[in-house]
């Protein structure tokens, strides 16, 4: 426990530091969506109609930039040997580690949203849907892309292939991430079942993510 | 503090390592008991970093087994987790302060918090606690990296190239350390190109033809 424990303080403490990633990664969710803005141009309905759905790509695409970042330095400077060799259990090490990266990435991109949605006009009563969907589903991108970064562990420069691994496997979570969004402001029914999807969604990926993830550190160790 | 005493005995048999397909390491042999120091030698490519990977678990062998007694009460009959590999990185990071590094470590290891200390002055970096890692010096880093042996405290040490890049003082400091160790009781693998003065150490020299 202690080893988990230390394990996530110390990630964070890395992502938060000079060249960590975590703020750059807000940085890009806010410029995403400010370029967006500005490339609709000054329909403000329009705007406020795809804000949702765009802050949830911005947030999809903020997430894996970072993602690299998981096993990949720990790799290079030798820690992550001392990890796998100290570790009683690799699956929870591994669920450590995809705690550390929502904590570092989804968890800030959460807290930036609301200041977004204002700049993006979303109407007042579409913000708390949205931010529920994102906490919901965010911990799933964390969970599946930490999969992707370990068994991508020992190839060189994969970010750009991390990218190609979790997209396909992103959709469902922004489907119905998007999809609760949508729904919550308009007051539809779907909306609980949406939010239900996403939540299985999740679940789904913390219950397998850490196992992939540990299996793949495994076959990469050599 | 009391100091931890073991009665290690390690063994390999016929091990044969393999990376990237091509055969490195094959039909080596160990046998090391407590107090004993084996010295690695052999040039570039002859497979010593391979050879401790595999003797450390981090590598899965193609052929042969590695079997460890530890002799206390901490690792049990199979011996697993007795064995620590510190190699030529030195698993530290650069954005965290010396003693940060060490806290992390102990945590990972299971180390009471006092080991921090020792480990620091163990290798002469109490002036550099706050320091952030990546602000040291080579040899510096290279000193933190090998505190990590104190920290973790485990009956047999394989260590890769401990001295590139240390000092004379900082040698003798290091093999202050595998005396100590070695009169605990524990066992170690040094793979090294340095001349080491280590008394009673048995020499196992890697040729370039085991790739073949």
């Amino acid at each position: 426990m202690n080893a988990l424990k230390a394990i996530i303080a110390r990630d964070l403490r890395l992502a938060f530091r000079a060249g960590g990633g975590a703020p750059q990664a807000v940085a890009f969710f806010a410029i995403i969506a400010v370029l967006f803005a500005l490339a609709v141009g000054p329909d403000l309905s329009l705007i406020s109609k795809i804000a949702a759905p765009l802050i949830w790509t911005g947030a999809l695409l903020a997430t894996q930039i970072s993602l690299d970042q998981i096993y990949r330095a720990d790799r290079e400077d030798g820690s992550l040997d001392v990890i796998i060799g100290t570790s009683d259990e690799l699956i929870l090490t591994a669920a450590a580690k995809a705690i550390a990266h929502w904590l570092s990435t989804g968890l800030p991109l959460i807290i930036a949203t609301p200041v977004l949605a204002v700049l993006l006009n979303l109407e007042r009563e579409a913000i708390v849907p949205l931010l529920l969907s994102l906490a919901i589903g965010t911990p799933a991108l964390s969970l599946i892309g930490s999969f992707a970064a370990a068994l991508a562990v020992a190839l060189p420069r994969a970010s750009l292939l991390i990218s190609i691994i979790v997209g396909p496997l992103y959709i469902p979570v922004l489907i119905f991430g998007a999809g609760a969004a949508a729904a919550g402001a308009s007051g539809d029914p779907q909306y609980g079942a949406n939010l239900s999807l996403l939540g299985a969604a999740t679940l789904f990926a913390a219950a397998f993510a850490p196992i992939a993830s540990a299996a793949a550190l495994r076959s990469n160790q050599d | 503090m009391i100091a931890r005493r073991w009665s290690a005995r390690f063994c390999a048999k016929g091990l044969a390592v393999s990376r990237g397909g091509a055969r490195i390491v094959s039909d080596i042999s160990l046998d090391i008991g407590p107090g004993d120091a084996v010295i690695l030698t052999g040039p570039n490519g002859s497979g010593k970093t391979t050879l401790l990977r595999a003797l450390a678990g981090l590598l899965r062998p193609d052929a042969g087994e590695t079997s460890l007694v530890a002799g206390d009460d901490e690792h049990g009959e199979d011996g697993r987790g007795g064995v620590i590999y510190c190699g030529p990185q030195n698993a530290a990071k650069a954005a965290l302060t010396v003693d940060e590094n060490l806290r992390f470590w102990a945590a990972l290891y299971g180390a009471p918090g006092a080991r921090i200390k020792q480990a620091r002055t163990a290798f002469r970096l109490d002036p550099y606690a706050d320091r952030l890692a990546g602000a040291l010096s080579t040899g510096l880093f290279r000193r933190l990296g090998l505190s990590r042996l104190i920290i973790a405290e485990k009956p047999v040490w394989l260590v890769d190239e401990p001295t590139a890049s240390l000092d004379a003082g900082s040698i003798e400091i290091f093999l202050g350390h595998i005396a100590d160790h070695r009169a605990r009781g524990g066992a170690a693998v040094i793979a090294t190109h340095d001349a080491l003065e280590i008394d009673g150490a048995r020499r196992l020299r890697l040729s370039q033809s085991a790739s073949s």
